[in-house]
């Protein structure tokens, strides 16, 4: 059945729609979804009414619920999390269900109060001195049993080196789908999760459905979600006993290192000067350090440099390496393979700088200046100075 | 100890080029290369069995020409090379990878160590070699960027945003290995000449290996492209015009007003 009426536009008060169906006036009306009705609508004699679901039905559905998984790291959530709170609301108020999530931990200490003021209806708990760090074998167990026991539609990870060591291993032991870094989740007209993602190094986007297999799974790459606003949530804490022992664990994980050098955070950068294969070896790189300085900004390359060995891996930028939103992305001497440009695009303000007038980086940039970029950055450098 | 070392052959994506009039892929003319990460996890395995003895196998799934792969993979040191090739396999996702992958490696046996690239570069998922551990039940360590092996225990540094954790195992178990394991090294001339005149690349079919049907190729595989396309260009931007003084000068005053700079 579809709720339509006759549409303004239409000029007639009743509609004849092959002799089984007559429709008259301005109320909506419950009719089948024959052929012709599809014709009427197409040609825009008839209106449907948009069935707002959440309205309808004050109550969400229960079971069949959106669930995130809460990283946290010394008790404190990944921001990605957060990030994927948000979508997961979005997906669930579509769906109709409850968004939630699931906290594995040594002690609570208000994360889940944290987590329901990020819109989650409802946390489940799982604490145990075993979950104070993660462990592949533990988490797995945990979770897999949670998963079958609760059976959600959804399961989102962020895409960690943690969300992407446990995600697969879920997925292989409760035989499901899962895809990878996804950049963007809808819920299509039959209720499944639509996944988009980069493949061949970011040259083209994929669009993933697991129809068949449940729960559908993905793991969102840090970054990509906007993360809301927290505001004072209703959520629920519902406790759970972890099914899990000393001799589940399989390997033992001996010290957990923080490195004392500087980290590269590109992610929380607001400024980025990035250079590419344009700056010619490792010397010219030092270009980009300089205005970098000058800039209060970290420092990006492209994959060519880091391949080439002119800094360190954990400064690329794009799809193997670093996806950034800073508000100014300077990029110096880098053509902007499409992988390249699917880390950056969504930068506030791009400024490109590259001789070839061709080269693809211009295609996302607000400003371009076609330029020998040895002639250009010293000026820059200089303008800056003043 | 004895080391299978998963690799796969990829389309180089750093060549990969965008026909500017159809939008879409070029895919004539893109060389293809040994996934780079699976070659730190080939040059990792080697030193590993010269320290321990034991023996290096490599293994790929793919079509006939990921033979050349392997012949790399023996040319910089493997003792033998597999190919596991069946039209069976094809549109396989990385759960029923996983499956085809777990089942030759089943089917190989007698290992310590299964050593997998951290993720390839034209899927970039890092999936398969997890959903091989667990379908194995062997443990894993992902994001490798240092093995130490030492009898039959195996110590690894993973690599975490904020440093490294350093995780024991007793073998066999998984590891999936990163650039930052050693130096990427190029055959040598003898090591070319073995791998083509001396050592011989094994295929194996679905059948030989004893893959379950229902667990390979496009149709078993749970998850589906429904489309894919190149993604939509930002709005074209400006180009700025003139002398290099007056562009600069331009940026200057556009980072000004955006606030970027003016703490100097």
């Amino acid at each position: 059945m579809v709720k339509v009426k006759i549409a303004i536009n239409c000029p007639e008060t009743q509609l004849n729609l092959g002799g089984i169906v007559l429709i008259k006036g301005n109320d909506f009306e419950d009719i089948p979804h024959i052929p012709e009705v599809q014709q009427a609508i197409d040609n825009g004699y008839l209106d449907v009414l948009k069935e707002e679901k959440k309205k309808e039905k004050k109550e969400k559905l229960e079971g069949e619920e959106v669930l995130v998984f809460a990283e946290q790291r010394n008790n404190k959530i990944a921001r990605v999390v957060l990030e994927l709170l948000g979508k997961a609301k979005e997906l669930a108020d579509k769906l109709n269900v409850k968004t939630v999530a699931i906290l594995l931990t040594d002690k609570d200490n208000d994360l889940s109060k944290e987590l329901i003021s990020y819109g989650t209806d409802k946390v489940y708990l799982a604490e145990s001195d075993l979950l104070k760090n993660y462990q592949t074998d533990l988490y797995t167990k945990v979770i897999a049993d949670h998963i079958k026991e609760t059976k959600p539609q959804v399961v989102l990870y962020g895409a960690t080196h943690i969300g992407r060591d446990l995600a697969p291993r879920i997925a292989q032991r409760i035989n499901t789908g899962l895809t990878a870094d996804c950049t963007g989740l809808d819920i299509t007209e039959d209720n499944l999760l639509l996944q988009t993602r980069p493949a061949f190094g970011g040259n083209i986007m994929a669009q993933i459905m697991c129809k068949k297999h449940r729960p559908q799974m993905s793991t969102v790459r840090p970054g990509v979600m906007k993360m809301e606003e927290p505001s004072e949530g209703k959520g629920e804490v519902v406790k759970i006993t972890p099914d899990i022992s000393e001799k589940d664990q399989l390997v033992k994980v001996l010290e957990i290192i923080k490195e004392t050098k500087k980290k590269v955070n590109l992610e929380e950068a607001e400024i980025i000067v990035s250079g590419g294969r344009g700056l010619g070896n490792k010397e010219g790189f030092k270009l980009i350090e300089e205005l970098a300085k000058l800039l209060k900004a970290e420092i990006g390359a492209s994959r060519a440099v880091v391949d080439a060995g002119w800094v360190p891996k954990d400064h690329q930028v794009g799809q193997t390496g670093k996806t950034v939103r800073p508000k100014l992305y300077l990029a110096i001497g880098i053509s902007g393979a499409i992988q390249h440009k699917a880390g950056m695009q969504t930068s506030d303000l791009i400024i490109a700088i590259n001789k070839d007038s061709n080269a693809p980086i211009f295609e996302v940039a607000d400003y371009g200046i076609v330029d020998d970029l040895f002639k250009v950055v010293p000026e820059l450098i200089e303008g800056l100075k003043q | 100890m004895n080391i299978i070392v998963c690799i796969k052959q990829v389309p180089d994506t750093n060549e990969v080029k965008i026909d500017p009039k159809t939008g879409t892929l070029k895919r004539e003319g893109i060389p293809t290369i040994m996934n780079p990460d699976d070659k730190h996890a080939l040059i990792e395995a080697v030193k590993i069995r010269n320290k321990t003895k034991g023996k290096v196998t490599v293994l790929s799934m793919g079509p006939p020409q990921a033979e050349e792969a392997l012949r790399e993979a023996l040319a910089l040191g493997a003792d033998e090379a597999i190919l596991l090739c069946d039209r069976a396999f094809a549109g396989s996702d990385t759960w029923a990878t996983a499956n085809a992958i777990g089942a030759a490696i089943k089917a190989i046996g007698n290992y310590d160590l299964l050593l997998f690239g951290r993720q390839a570069i034209d899927g970039d998922t890092a999936q398969v070699g997890p959903q091989t551990a667990e379908l194995l039940n062997v443990p894993q360590i992902t994001y490798a960027q240092k093995i130490e092996v030492d009898g039959k225990k195996i110590k690894v540094e993973r690599q975490m945003e904020e440093g490294y954790e350093v995780i024991e195992s007793n073998v066999p178990c998984l590891i999936t290995c990163m650039s930052e394991l050693n130096e990427t090294e190029y055959p040598s001339l003898n090591g070319i000449q073995e791998a083509y005149r001396e050592k011989e690349v094994k295929v194996l079919s679905a059948e030989d290996v004893k893959a379950d049907k229902s667990k390979i190729g496009l149709l078993s595989s749970p998850t589906s492209v429904k489309k894919s396309f190149t993604p939509p260009a930002k709005g074209q931007g400006q180009i700025l015009k003139g002398s290099t003084k007056e562009v600069v000068g331009k940026i200057v005053s556009v980072l000004k007003e955006k606030e970027l700079v003016g703490a100097f």
